[in-house]
């Protein structure tokens, strides 16, 4: 062996600045086997939020780096949607719509609805669509599914603008209850986060779940009252149908944005409380499954 | 000086059928469940490995420990644990200090994000403050060598730059504990020289770096101290020239060189023996390579009689993948006759352009004219490997493009073209 291949030195190299000392340390971590009974680990959550922001961030920016029309995907989509079904439902199937004009009364449905959808589709690939991420780096994988469902808000709030000027151009105001809209939506996220938590983990292992997704959403949308007033069932299916949080997010959001009846109390209870179960469930699997991620994935 | 790294029986286990079907589809594995609820079948799998078992070691802050194996020994494994990627089966590990680790250079680089973007968001995957990665973005650049093209999408950079790139953000974490894996096979001599400058001066400033490399000159210019994991196990711990030279002596290398100082031990019959295998560019030993300039394969083999049948001496060249590239042996008539005792060093010439990028596997033998196949008298798979680099000049044979360019061999062909 010669020793000319490596001159380590190369003072020209590194000029610029001179490295610190190592600074005295009180951090430890501790390796052990992955727990049984895993726990969500807040005060790490918190120390890694840049982190969170950086991910959200690169999925935003990298979203519309090559489309050609950019943003106005986000308006087009729900504005067609809410086109076609405004024609198909409103016109020709003539569904309720809580007293008023269809187009707004489904935009304003669209809109929470567009976000859940988009929420679950994103977080669900998260975990598989980072692969290189998982399998090379730490951080709380969480922030994955975590990203996902905060992307799709920057969508939302760009299809908001499109909802005021329909309530200019219908002349619906919003009541004062628009105020809670930013709590139905945290709803939406929270059941939305529940169910990639969930998917995402699944599809770790089984890459059946790209193929369920779009199947799951569809299903999903004909139960949560989007397309008509779930106030226009009878009873027992409206408590039937509270077990859905996605019910309670639209009836909330329509109420604050358009002024239309606010949701009942009982059935809202039964919608968060079904929301909370699909979060903990969601967030137990994911955390019971994710030692073994760059394992499998 | 205070404990900075305590591995404790650390143990890893692999099911082998969970490798190979990492990921079914539901209706295998509601199957396979199917299968084990009506048989009640619960042994333990016969296919279980571990990957690590025992592992027990402990470094002082300041520390630069040299972690060496074969492939399959256990180093990478031993390094997903430490940087919590997957999680040990038994035993502890504990750590004082941020950790910080360059597993495979460009983890989440995408290819749509600007270089500037690009080392933003990589910089805090890798655990860096914002305001950390923008007090130090300038060094960061500099150190790069990518200056002009830190507004350019990475997409459009060749392989060399992205690492490049990469690397320096990860050289600029300054965390207390550096985990290192193989980083110099990526880039060429003068960046390699840095990586090591770099890893060196964090060393000296009181980080603990542990090293994991095929590049034993590496480990024991940079090392004090070296472990030697064989089949996940601890199998030699101490100073690491020492280790090294037992490790290279036990004829395991897998990396850029191998000899065999006892002729009695070396592979071989009772006309030739082997006597050491390298990789060698630009007459140093390299177990990383520049793809336009030529590769030697320096084989010493001693011939101990001289009337034995005549042998020449013959490589296998094998790609990432496992497929042969192309075989190659000495014709020149000065094989034709039985050789006279001695000594010899044969070195191939792989021509320049004509690996393509990635590890390359060299199988070596010294041997006779069969009737039907070449009779090894000495011989050695696995002898040495090589990492196949182009650092993206447009010299090379994918010009100015800097995707993936598929093939065993990338000639550089004569063009001709008329206008008719």
């Amino acid at each position: 062996m010669t020793d000319t291949e490596l001159e380590v030195r190369e003072p020209s190299a590194r000029a610029a600045e001179p490295l610190q000392p190592a600074p005295r340390v009180d951090r430890v971590t501790v390796i052990r086997p992955a727990p049984r009974w895993p726990h969500l680990d807040v005060p790490e959550l918190w120390h890694y939020r840049e982190l969170l922001l950086r991910l959200a961030w690169r999925d935003v920016s990298v979203r519309y780096k090559q489309t050609s029309i950019g943003v106005a995907w986000a308006i087009l989509q729900p504005f067609l949607t809410m086109v076609a079904f405004t024609l198909v439902f409103g016109k020709f199937a003539d569904f309720p719509s809580k007293g008023i004009p269809y187009p707004i009364f489904v935009y304003s449905a669209l809109l929470p609805w567009t976000y859940f959808a988009a929420s679950v589709a994103q977080s669900s690939g998260s975990l598989v669509s980072n692969r290189s991420l998982v399998t090379k780096v730490y951080f709380p994988r969480i922030l994955l599914p975590l990203a996902g469902v905060t992307v799709p808000f920057v969508d939302f709030l760009l299809a908001f603008v499109v909802l005021f000027g329909m309530i200019v151009w219908f002349a619906i105001w919003p009541s004062l209850a628009i105020i809670l809209a930013p709590l139905f939506l945290l709803m939406a996220l929270v059941t939305a986060l529940g169910v990639g938590l969930f998917l995402s983990a699944v599809n770790v292992r089984y890459r059946d779940v790209p193929y369920a997704i779009p199947f799951l959403i569809q299903i999903w949308l004909y139960f949560s009252g989007v397309v008509y007033a779930i106030s226009a069932l009878p009873e027992r299916w409206q408590w039937v149908l509270a077990l859905n949080p996605m019910t309670a997010v639209i009836n909330g959001f329509q109420w604050g944005v358009v002024d239309t009846a606010p949701p009942e109390l009982g059935k809202t209870l039964v919608s968060i409380a079904s929301m909370l179960v699909m979060f903990v469930v969601g967030l137990w699997y994911f955390r019971r499954s994710e030692p073994r991620f760059a394992d499998t994935i | 000086m205070t404990t900075a790294v305590t591995v404790e029986q650390l143990s890893k286990l692999y099911r082998i059928g969970e490798l190979q079907s990492a990921y079914g589809t539901l209706r295998d594995s509601l199957a396979a469940a199917g299968r084990r609820l009506v048989r009640r079948d619960h042994r333990p799998h016969d296919e279980d490995l571990w990957a690590l078992k025992d592992v027990s070691f402990e470094l002082r802050e300041g520390d630069v420990l040299g972690v060496i194996g074969r492939n399959g020994a256990g180093k990478s494994t031993l390094l997903k644990i430490l940087t919590r990627i997957t999680t040990p089966t038994e035993g502890r590990a504990t750590i004082r200090g941020r950790v910080g680790s360059l597993l495979e250079v460009g983890t989440g680089f995408h290819p749509e994000l600007t270089g500037r973007e690009n080392v933003f968001l990589n910089g805090s995957v890798l655990g860096m403050k914002q305001r950390d990665i923008a007090r130090k973005f300038p060094d960061i650049v500099e150190f790069s060598g990518v200056e002009k093209f830190i507004d350019t999408p990475v997409k459009r950079y060749s392989s060399g730059m992205s690492v490049r790139l990469a690397f320096a953000v990860a050289a600029h974490l300054e965390p207390e504990v550096l985990l290192v894996d193989e980083v110099l096979a990526v880039g060429d001599a003068e960046f390699q020289r840095r990586c090591l400058g770099r890893m060196q001066d964090l060393s000296e400033s009181g980080r603990t770096v542990l090293f994991v490399s095929h590049n034993m000159q590496a480990v024991s210019q940079l090392c004090e101290r070296a472990i030697w994991l064989d089949k996940g196990r601890v199998v030699d711990d101490g100073r690491s020239a020492e280790i090294v030279a037992r490790y290279l002596q036990s004829g395991s290398g897998g990396g850029s060189s191998r000899a065999w100082p006892d002729l009695a031990t070396a592979p071989g019959d009772d006309l030739v023996r082997l006597r050491s295998v390298r990789v060698v560019q630009d007459d140093v030993e390299a177990s990383a390579v520049d793809v336009r300039r030529p590769v030697g394969i320096e084989i010493g083999f001693t011939i101990l009689r001289g009337d034995g049948q005549p042998v020449f001496p013959k490589i296998k060249v094998v790609d990432q993948q496992g497929d042969v590239a192309f075989n190659a042996m000495d014709t020149s008539p000065r094989w034709h006759d039985a050789s006279a005792p001695g000594d010899y060093l044969s070195t191939a010439w792989i021509a320049p352009n004509l690996m393509n990028e990635g590890m390359a596997t060299v199988h070596v033998g010294i041997c006779s004219l069969g009737a039907a196949k070449l009779y090894p008298h000495a011989g050695c798979n696995d002898a040495v490997s090589f990492h196949v680099q182009d650092p993206g000049e447009g010299d090379s044979a994918r010009g100015l493009f800097a995707g993936q360019w598929k093939g065993v061999v990338r000639p550089m062909l004569d063009w001709t073209t008329e206008e008719r």
